[in-house]
């Protein structure tokens, strides 16, 4: 099994061309990129929102809740076969714009519930001296609740960009684009290399976006370890 | 394509491809059952052995808290790997078959199960452990005659969102021919039919509210004193 494996990766064909490594990877990330990109474009500010008025805690809750309960085939599904959109975006078509949205829902619920928690749970006490200090709505969120609900915040991205870059292989099911493609191929010719090849490559790579952005999320604290 | 499965020459919606279509549902009835009911046999399975796994180890990792951050540790990380690479990851091991699926689903269900289960156990108030322990309660008894009793709308909201997630995860397995509802989902979209797709799509959605319920039913039935709570 060992040997297959290496020797899939040994193999110059499986590195080059419009199926190889280097090309689906970069696939792969745009995917990752740009639907995070949308996902935090509408979520980040909603849920400083609400987080800033405290309010719609429900509503953050239940969306994880929702998140979960998706059927992600489903949705890549009927999002590919065309609710909306034409059939000439780019080389994937549907497919290539249904894994984006797909996506871009799919990491919607870590964003806010994540930076919503991370904003109500700035001390109550803080928010009052700020306001005491005279300090307007936007300049406390911008000086005092953001910074402080970075650490949380930054979680929920890190949560997102790695379950995203994971969940971007099931793009391939629906013939989109994808390091996805690799494991499909493999399932669909019974080579368990070939999947095992695939897996591989999303697995390391979602390690070190985890870890990557841990260390961000680390840089990121105002208050260092022990001082809370 | 989509000539073969109509009778050639005549208009009607499965011809025109429409998204909602009645000759679709009363033609395939048969093939959409099945989907379901292999769909409902594996979430159905996979949840059980998740909790068949997950009551040990909750009771392990309560008992011993060393083993705490492990168990807890590497359930939460299972969840960070996606379905797809995890059911790849044990196709070496399981086979490129129905058991595979399964056991991956349960290994999902694991994460919010033994938390959950954790998390109600160790809300049972300390003076009920009390008294409990003062009539002469010993460990297992209590466990199971007050703990347990206690614990379960934890453990039961921990039980509803492990079967609605895995409902939705099923569909995933379509990649092993074993996904249920999730095997006309792959087929209707790669041969672009459109009534198939929506169709399982939503019965894919009806299926986690339905079990949903039956499983808040079930609560409300194991749990009568709180059935003035509202159900969380």
């Amino acid at each position: 099994m060992t040997h297959d494996v290496i020797a899939w990766f040994r193999d110059p064909d499986h590195w080059r061309g419009a199926g190889g490594v280097p090309t689906l990877l970069g696939q792969h990330a745009l995917l990752t990129l740009v639907s995070m990109v949308l996902a935090t474009a509408v979520g980040l500010p909603l849920a400083l929102w609400l987080g800033h008025r405290r309010r719609g805690g429900t509503f953050a809750v239940n969306l994880t809740n929702v998140g979960r309960a998706i059927p992600i085939v489903a949705l890549l599904s009927v999002l590919s076969l065309g609710l909306f959109g034409t059939a000439e975006l780019g080389p994937f078509g549907r497919s290539g714009l249904a894994t984006l949205v797909t996506l871009a829902l799919f990491a919607l619920p870590p964003i806010v519930t994540n930076t919503y928690t991370g904003m109500t749970e700035v001390d109550a006490d803080v928010v009052e001296a700020a306001r005491g200090m005279g300090m307007g709505e936007l300049e406390l969120l911008r000086r005092v609740e953001l910074p402080l609900a970075m650490p949380l915040i930054v979680s929920g991205i890190r949560l997102a960009v790695v379950q995203v870059w994971a969940t971007a292989t099931i793009a391939a099911l629906v013939a989109g684009p994808g390091l996805g493609r690799i494991i499909v191929h493999g399932y669909e010719s019974f080579q368990t290399a070939e999947v095992v090849a695939g897996s591989l490559i999303v697995a390391v790579v979602a390690l070190f976006l985890e870890l990557t952005l841990a260390l961000v999320q680390k840089l990121m604290d105002p208050l260092p370890a022990g001082s809370r | 394509m989509l000539a073969s499965v109509a009778p050639a020459s005549s208009d009607n919606c499965l011809t025109r491809n429409d998204w909602i279509c009645g000759k679709y549902y009363s033609s395939r009835a048969g093939d959409l059952t099945d989907a379901l009911v292999q769909h409902v046999g594996i979430v159905v399975v996979s949840v059980l052995l998740g909790l068949a796994v997950a009551v040990p180890l909750a009771l392990l990792a309560r008992r011993y808290r060393k083993l705490e951050g492990v168990i807890v540790g590497t359930t939460t990380a299972l969840y960070t790997i996606p379905s797809l690479a995890l059911f790849s990851l044990l196709v070496p091991v399981t086979g490129l078959g129905v058991t595979t699926v399964v056991i991956g689903l349960g290994l999902y269900s694991l994460t919010i199960l033994v938390r959950n289960i954790l998390e109600g156990l160790r809300a049972v108030p300390a003076d009920v452990r009390e008294s409990a322990l003062g009539m002469g309660y010993a460990a297992r008894r209590m466990l199971w005659r007050v703990e347990v009793p206690l614990a379960l709308p934890a453990i039961m909201a921990g039980l509803r969102v492990a079967t609605v997630s895995t409902v939705a995860l099923t569909t995933v397995g379509a990649i092993l021919d074993y996904g249920g509802l999730g095997d006309l989902l792959v087929d209707g979209t790669r041969t672009n039919f459109k009534a198939q797709v929506l169709a399982t799509s939503v019965l894919c959605v009806l299926l986690a509210v339905v079990l949903d319920l039956l499983l808040v039913g079930l609560q409300r039935l194991l749990t009568p004193w709180t059935r003035t709570e509202a159900a969380r």
